[in-house]
């Protein structure tokens, strides 16, 4: 794991552990985050990627029975975001994150990008609007909704609806934005337009993004993590992964000879 | 082997009667069960044609102006009066009462036992509920006449001993189970995925709720309205028990009054000869009744198809 | 909007969980005022009602002095009602859902058959009453009899019936419908051999939630006029009636005169005597307990097929 010309850390994992009830679904996993660099996440199905993902949001405190062991150091702050003294609500106020379907509420595209806002108490007409434009910019879909805002988001065709769930998760300006196969129920035209903003948005906000499509990973990210039955088996520069991996494992994987 | 050919055949043709002989009766059994799902169409023919014809007698004994508009309905006095307002606003006055505590108690149990309480409380939870929504409805009447009524003239001294309002409250009270068991059915029916994007935002548990779950639901949340609503109009026992039966136009719970059905039960209790006046105002009555249910639960239907989810 | 600090932030979190456990407690207060309607209407009852609950007040006829009346001919009556209803809405409702789910092809006959049962459940219950006054007390001249108040509830429990058989067969995976197909078994065989047997547990669950929603109807028996005294019981079949020394048919039973459970109880309820009210919760106490324990039987069946069935 040489990694040289390094940028400043925005997380990192330290010993994680994941249980769903008895079963280890995260063993030990050590792996930092980058400022501003979108990390990918691969792996064979099952292999933990999406469980470790759902993490750094606390996702996994919605279920009964879960249970986290090790640490997700965030910094600036080098607050752990584990800890139970930490309110999984605080975390997620922080950590925006777009899922494998698209998800809008039953409200109208204007009222779907507001909604963190309006969580977080702000209900001035004026700044709504702005907030709402500015995230709708960002994700690359304004020019396509901004006469029909008052329309109902479910109405947006698959690859609109997901770039509506990333200006909701944008509007309130995430240090991190987690993805989760945020392309896997979408065609290839819109799989292009959601990675070309993936591209463009790493400029603002640090990505971590999982999936299970690797060329996605070579194009998109940084970095790149290879995991395994839980287990993390590599991390590094996405080229270098690529290219010449140290671990057989990962060589199998990506060669296409597992998984 | 030319005689094994003839026994062949001889069996072949056996089989194929016996075939012929299957079909028919396969034919028949499919007939007769078509015949029994019919029967259901066979009662709404049957309600719509004896309410209408009974009602059309009535009719042509009383104006059908009068019986929208009179302020009076004493079919039985000498001085008839056939006012169904009398009765359509004891009919409203409960219902409205009924639905007041129905609808909100109904629903903060659906979205309590949906996105609250613990899978435990839920398996006894429900279970509990549809018990208390199977009692018969004359106990509830019984509840309302002995316990409740004594309880709210506590509260309000000048509250008589039959009042719309006792019978009203207690008819909620027996609505709650549908609304919340329907209403926690839809609630539960929306994806977690979406409960999921709201928690990522953030969003509290009742946000998440209020803001996400019950608009998605919002359509079953309409059907179990609707249900609760026909229930409350079509009422009876309740009402017959605990909210008086005289005629009385009024607005106020507080003043006992006669509804559609309790009307048509007392008319019942006495011994009306088949074929009078009296007698025909039960089916004009029950016409009114019915098409109250229905105007309801048209409009339900048009809100449903307009808020359909969106999931 | 400035960014909001680590402080606001938490404050922000705090009131929302506030509101959160706020919530939870209206919640449960809801969920627990249905409760305690519950244990006030039984407990009520049986405190009100001991006295009367001696073997006496099931073999005493109804009297004028409340001390010795009993419930004798109210639950004979239930039960033959009852008996009668079944007969008629199983059989009846049964071969309604296994046409629907089995055989009926995408037409508008089924839509009609589809919607009208749906619209049949919002009907309100004395609105059946008035179908059977019409249709089976003078057409068909069954007179205020069992018959024409087993048929009625019948046709008011119809609905739940079908969709019960129906929800059953829906939850028998297609391999079973096609492996006996696939044998060569005809459509009939398969429901008769198949489908029907492994629906039976759902269909049963169904038919009890009807019989008890049936045996606590009150409204549409008093609208076919059913007596609220009566002090005899129905013929048994062969056995002498009255004077003249004839033998009772087998069925004269069915045309006999009845009451119910909740007609008596109604009928003691709407007594000025308060002596009559103690009579009416000892009965109120013994329906209540058919009632309940029908649905305990019913969920209980229910639980008992989520855990067993696996395919």
């Amino acid at each position: 794991m040489q990694v040289h010309d390094q940028p400043q850390l925005k997380a990192q994992a330290r010993n994680l552990n994941f249980f769903y009830g008895e079963a280890q679904a995260l063993k030990s996993i050590n792996m930092p985050i980058y400022d501003k660099k979108v990390t990918a996440l691969i792996g064979p199905s099952g292999c933990g990627k999406s469980t470790y993902l759902r993490s750094f949001n606390r996702m996994h405190d919605l279920y009964p029975g879960n249970r986290y062991e090790g640490e997700i150091r965030f910094f600036p702050d080098n607050t752990n975001l584990l800890s139970a003294d930490v309110d999984p609500i605080e975390v997620r106020m922080r950590i925006g994150m777009v899922f494998q379907k698209p998800n809008p509420f039953p409200k109208t595209i204007f009222e779907n990008v507001a909604y963190g806002l309006r969580v977080r108490g702000e209900s001035n007409k004026r700044v709504l609007d702005d907030k709402v434009e500015h995230a709708l910019k960002g994700a690359a879909i304004w020019d396509e909704v901004k006469d029909r805002l008052q329309e109902l988001a479910p109405n947006l065709s698959g690859g609109q609806q997901q770039r509506l769930c990333i200006a909701r998760a944008l509007a309130t300006d995430p240090e991190l934005l987690l993805f989760d196969e945020p392309t896997s129920a979408l065609d290839p035209i819109a799989t292009g337009a959601i990675e070309e903003l993936v591209h463009e948005l790493k400029k603002r906000v640090t990505i971590l993004i999982v999936t299970h499509n690797m060329q996605q990973a070579a194009r998109v990210s940084d970095y790149t993590a290879y995991m395994y039955l839980g287990e993390m088996i590599e991390f590094g520069k996405t080229d270098e992964i690529f290219l010449k991996p140290n671990d057989k494992r990962t060589e199998d994987y990506i060669t296409g000879r597992m998984g | 082997m030319s005689a094994n050919n003839v026994s062949d055949l001889h069996q072949v043709s056996d089989r194929l009667a016996h075939n012929a002989m299957r079909n028919v009766s396969e034919r028949l059994i499919e007939l007769l069960l078509l015949a029994a799902a019919a029967v259901s169409v066979l009662t709404t023919v049957g309600i719509v044609y004896v309410l209408v014809s009974e009602s059309i007698h009535f009719f042509q004994n009383v104006p059908f102006v009068d019986f929208l508009t009179d302020t009076q309905w004493t079919p039985l006095f000498d001085d008839a009066h056939y006012g169904i307002m009398v009765l359509v606003s004891g009919t409203l006055v409960s219902s409205g009462v009924a639905l007041l505590v129905a609808i909100p108690m109904g629903t903060i149990i659906a979205i309590y036992l949906s996105e609250f309480a613990n899978p435990k409380v839920r398996e006894i939870a429900k279970p509990v509920l549809e018990l208390l929504g199977g009692i018969p409805t004359i106990v509830f009447g019984y509840f309302a006449l002995l316990i409740v009524t004594p309880l709210l003239q506590k509260i309000f001294p000048e509250l008589p001993g039959f009042s719309l309002l006792s019978a009203g409250l207690v008819m909620g009270i027996m609505i709650v189970p549908y609304i919340a068991s329907l209403s926690e059915d839809a609630m539960r029916a929306v994806p977690m995925s979406m409960r999921e994007g709201s928690y990522a935002m953030g969003a509290t548990k009742l946000y998440t709720a209020i803001h996400v779950v019950v608009p998605a639901a919002v359509s079953g949340l309409a059907a179990s309205y609707i249900l609760g609503i026909s229930r409350a109009v079509g009422e009876t026992m309740i009402l017959a028990v605990a909210a008086g039966m005289q005629p009385n136009l009024t607005w106020n719970p507080m003043e006992p009054a006669a509804t559609i059905t309790s009307y048509i039960v007392q008319v019942a209790l006495g011994d009306l000869p088949h074929g009078s006046i009296g007698y025909q105002t039960i089916f004009a009555a029950g016409l009114t009744l019915l098409l109250i249910t229905l105007a309801f639960n048209i409009a339900g239907q048009w809100l449903r198809r307009r808020y359909r989810e969106a999931y | 909007m400035t960014p909001m600090t680590t402080e606001q932030i938490r404050a922000l979190i705090a009131r929302g969980k506030l509101k959160d456990t706020l919530f939870q407690a209206i919640g449960i207060l809801c969920l627990g005022i249905g409760l305690l309607v519950i244990f006030l209407l039984v407990g009520d009852m049986l405190m009100r009602g001991l006295e009367r609950l001696s073997l006496d007040f099931f073999t005493n006829f109804a009297s004028r002095r409340a001390g010795e009346s009993g419930i004798l001919s109210a639950w004979v009556g239930t039960i033959l009602v009852m008996f009668v209803t079944a007969m008629a809405a199983v059989p009846l409702g049964v071969a309604a859902g296994i046409y629907l789910e089995e055989y009926a092809k995408r037409n508008w006959i089924t839509d009609i058959i589809e919607i009208n049962i749906t619209n049949l459940a919002a009907v309100p219950s004395i609105v059946y009453g008035l179908l059977a006054l019409g249709i089976f007390v003078y057409t068909f001249g069954f007179g205020q009899s069992i018959l024409s108040a087993g048929l009625t509830l019948a046709l008011l429990i119809l609905p739940i019936v079908i969709v019960s058989t129906r929800e059953a067969i829906r939850s028998i995976p297609a391999m079973i419908r096609e492996g006996s197909m696939a044998v060569g078994a005809t459509r009939w065989q398969t429901c008769r051999y198949h489908i029907i047997p492994y629906a039976m547990p759902g269909i049963l669950t169904g038919v009890i939630i009807g019989l008890a929603r049936a045996i606590g109807e009150t409204a549409p028996i008093i609208t076919i006029g059913a007596l609220t005294f009566i002090a005899f019981l129905p013929p048994v079949p062969f056995t002498a009636t009255g004077t003249d020394g004839v033998s009772a048919g087998l069925f004269d039973w069915v045309m006999s005169p009845f009451t119910v459970m909740p007609i008596q109880i109604f009928n003691w309820t709407s007594r000025p005597d308060p002596a009559f009210e103690v009579n009416a919760a000892a009965a109120g106490f013994v329906l209540m307990g058919m009632v309940l324990s029908m649905n305990a039987i019913a969920i209980y069946l229910r639980y008992r097929m989520r855990k067993n069935i696996k395919w």
